[in-house]
């Protein structure tokens, strides 16, 4: 099957004695790092939940003012991208160059498309000088609660900024793992980049499945 | 003749020549020396703020800088050697170059993480350098907001940067730590073989792994604040400046465990093989580094005693942390009843152990002072507190380095270090560190704040005491400096065990092949079992 690829692409690295051995430790790894990502989204998360609930009526107004369906559209992009990584990672595992390649670009595709949302979404913010700063301006708030709602644009700036940031590298690390599938690196029996980018691209979505109902759904009919 | 033959067979320094065969090195051996380099830079950066901030404090006017550098000065100090020493000094060093050859294995399981760990550490060390060099910062080490955000016109930027690039730096260490410690181990090199200080590294790593990125946020977020205008821990728009202070010690806190849980691990190994028994009650101790790494993650809040923090926080907060001091002290005992009836050796690594568990005590019982509510709302940001973290990061973490190079230095260079001259040294810091501290938990005590640079005259014996101390300790850190490097080329040549230890470390030449060992080395014993190793012993 992908047998003339073994040789050169096996490379066992000199630390290891077994092939097997090394991809346990890659896997263990990313799943470590995953770990710290968690940590790092987490003190994010933590932030987000205090505010939340020490303003929790001027955060519900100002959510409101996100579009839920923008937001809905790209958890099913990314939804939908997390399929097309698990079906290239289904292609690695069976040795088929084309599956692989393919269905990397379709993830690559799917991230681009929201990536292009959330930057149409926050080009609007700025329109609407919802952006954190001298020119913030929320309608419909007393001066008063200005600051807080500035607070909430704070956060969401904050949080979809890091995580797009996440997805501009996953981004980066598709288009490596497509240009190295074109040249046959990957077979059945080497896939271990793809699988480890696999979990890393999963988990970067996931990020997202808990950012979309913090920042748009949460007491919605609240704030109208 | 022996020189010859250490000239001939290869090893990890000969394997190779030239600038980039050490700049694109994939051999921890050879990274653990390159963060040796770095770290003492930094060390000595850091030591030239301290002497700066001594001198100043001889009198009780603010004679020889102005209260603005005053404040640069003992953040400029704070940040060096917490954040680019004291954090990657004995991880970095002594775990990378070891680690692996402890448990057996050819190198760690990433070594071109390995290799980017230490250029992010390096990175991160320019970024905050040319902050101190631009200008300097005022912040503190701990850059409360909203004095870090809103107010100060310091390099605040540049500074936490270099401090969050460094963090991702400590980050991968950990990982590939943790990788390595699962899936490295040579055969027969069970859990409760591990000597340990490849315990005490591993737990090290967790927090590491769990700890910094909160950090990394955390900076991120001042980041933003400071240049995007966002407004996250500003009061004026609703943003809670504690909550930062809460982020940070999340971190902070268990970072302190970053710097001293290493440090346990060397003293474990000085104390066995210098009184030639086995670590009493190994699984204690083993576990205990475990415990000290997860309880360390509750007590941040005794940072906070004096902030808005609501008493019933406090009151937890202080109830928790007096249990990291079970597992402390159950290091301490146990060191000690590990001396008990051995044949004890004094050379120099063992004289920086007895160094180690007296000032960690002291540092350690003074924490439990720290830690109670009530006292420390009197000595709290006072030179008592400043006392207290010195007795354990100078006085612990500092001693538990030393004495770990000291007693890794012929693995590492195939050189003995000269004896007397490290036993005097020895004894010079020793007498210079309590000269140093001992008199600030006594200014503490009687009401002298830190980071001031004026003071009532009626504190200036002590401070002319402390200031003397500091002056003789840095004669003791000096001496092995030089003493070092002499041995590089005059030391005695070591053999491949030269104190007669069991680790598997001992069991190469020395400095070890560039693949750490000859054949894979199986293990049939527990870890410091000296009869195993009774033929071994080089005498010379
Ligand atoms: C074992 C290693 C330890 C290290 C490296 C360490 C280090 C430090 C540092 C750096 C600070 C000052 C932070 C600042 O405000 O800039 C500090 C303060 C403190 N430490 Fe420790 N510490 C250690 C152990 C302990 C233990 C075992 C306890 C209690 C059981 C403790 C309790 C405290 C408390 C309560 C404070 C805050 C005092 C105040 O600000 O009023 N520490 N420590
Ligand atoms: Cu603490």
């Amino acid at each position: 099957m992908a047998s003339e690829g073994r040789a050169e692409t096996l490379a066992l690295r000199e630390q290891f004695d077994t092939e097997e051995q090394q991809k346990d430790a890659s896997t263990l790894g990313m799943w470590i790092f995953l770990i710290t990502e968690i940590m790092f989204f987490g003190g994010l998360f933590l932030v987000y939940i205090v505010y939340r609930s020490a303003n929790a009526g001027v955060f519900a107004v100002a959510s409101s003012s996100l579009k839920v369906y923008v937001g809905a559209a790209n958890t099913v992009v990314l939804l939908c991208s997390s399929l097309t990584m698990v079906l290239a990672v289904r292609g690695a595992q069976l040795g088929e160059r084309k599956t692989i390649v393919l269905f990397l670009i379709l993830t690559l595709i799917l991230g681009g498309v929201f990536l292009g949302v959330k930057a149409y979404e926050w080009n609007e913010k700025f329109q609407e000088h919802h952006v954190p700063g001298a020119a913030f301006h929320f309608e419909g708030l007393p001066p008063e609660l200005q600051g807080r709602a500035q607070l909430f644009f704070s956060l969401y700036f904050a949080m979809t900024g890091l995580h797009a940031m996440h997805m501009v590298i996953g981004v980066g690390i598709l288009s490596v793992l497509i240009w190295q599938a074109r040249k046959g690196t990957y077979s059945a029996a080497y896939m271990t980049p793809v699988d480890v980018s696999g979990l890393y691209w999963h988990f970067v979505d996931i990020i997202w499945i808990f950012l979309f109902p913090l920042l748009y759904l949460i007491d919605r009919h609240l704030g109208k | 003749m022996i020189t010859a033959a250490l000239q001939e067979r290869e090893h990890y320094l000969n394997a190779s020549y030239g600038i980039k065969s050490w700049l694109l090195t994939k051999d921890h051996k050879r990274i653990g020396l390159l963060y040796l380099a770095t770290i003492t830079l930094f060390f000595f950066l850091g030591g030239a703020f301290a002497t700066l901030i001594r001198i100043e404090l001889l009198t009780p006017q603010g004679d020889l800088v102005s209260s603005e550098t005053y404040n640069k000065l003992f953040t400029m100090h704070g940040v060096a050697m917490v954040f680019f020493f004291l954090i990657p000094a004995i991880p970095a060093t002594l775990g990378n170059f070891f680690l692996p050859l402890m448990i057996g294995a050819r190198d760690l399981a990433f070594p071109r993480i390995n290799l980017l760990s230490w250029y992010l550490l390096v990175i991160g060390g320019l970024l905050s350098l040319y902050a101190m060099l631009a200008g300097g910062v005022d912040t503190g080490w701990t850059f409360y907001t909203p004095y870090s955000t809103s107010y100060s016109n310091t390099w605040v930027i540049a500074t936490a940067l270099g401090i969050f690039v460094a963090g991702f730096s400590s980050i991968l260490t950990g990982l590939n730590f943790i990788v390595t410690v699962h899936r490295m181990r040579a055969p027969g090199m069970t859990w409760f073989r591990l000597p340990l200080f490849v315990w005490s590294t591993y737990a090290t790593s967790v927090i590491q792994v769990l700890g910094t990125p909160v950090l990394a946020v955390t900076i991120i977020l001042l980041f933003c604040e400071r240049v995007f205008h966002l407004g996250i821990f500003d009061p004026t728009r609703g943003g809670d400046p504690v909550l930062f202070q809460h982020l940070f010690w999340f971190y902070s806190h268990p970072a302190v465990y970053i710097m001293v849980l290493p440090a346990m691990g060397v003293i474990s190994e000085l104390v066995s093989v210098y009184s030639r028994k086995p670590v009493f009650g190994y699984h204690f101790v083993a576990f205990a580094s475990v415990a000290i790494a997860v309880l360390g993650f509750l007590v941040w809040g005794h940072h906070l005693f004096v902030s808005t923090q609501s008493l019933y926080a406090g009151l937890v907060f202080s109830f928790l942390s007096y249990f990291v001091a079970i597992p402390s002290a159950i290091k301490v005992f146990n060191w000690t009843a590990t001396l008990y009836k051995g044949s004890i050796s004094y050379d120099t690594p063992m004289l920086y152990a007895f160094g180690f568990i007296g000032l960690f005590t002291i540092g350690g019982l003074t924490g439990l002072f720290v830690a109670a509510l009530g006292f420390d709302v009197h000595v709290t940001d006072t030179y008592f507190v400043v006392a207290h973290f010195h007795y354990i990061m100078v006085g612990g973490t500092i001693m538990a380095y030393l004495g770990g190079l000291h007693y890794w230095w012929p693995k590492m260079t195939g050189r003995m270090y000269p004896e007397g001259w490290a036993k005097l040294s020895a004894l010079v810091i020793f007498l210079g560190f309590n000269l140093t501290f001992f008199p600030q938990f006594v200014l503490g005590y009687l009401g002298m704040p830190r980071r001031y640079h004026v003071y009532p005259p009626e504190f200036q014996v002590l401070h002319v005491l402390s200031t003397a101390g500091a002056s003789v300790l840095a004669v003791g850190y000096v001496i092995p400096m030089i003493y070092f490097i002499w041995s590089l080329r005059y030391g005695k040549v070591a053999g491949a065990n030269p104190w007669g230890a069991t680790g598997l470390e001992w069991k190469t030449a020395s400095p070890p092949p560039a693949h750490n060992f000859d054949e894979t080395p199986i293990v049939t014993h527990e870890a410091y079992d000296y009869r195993a190793v009774m033929g071994e012993v080089e005498v010379g």
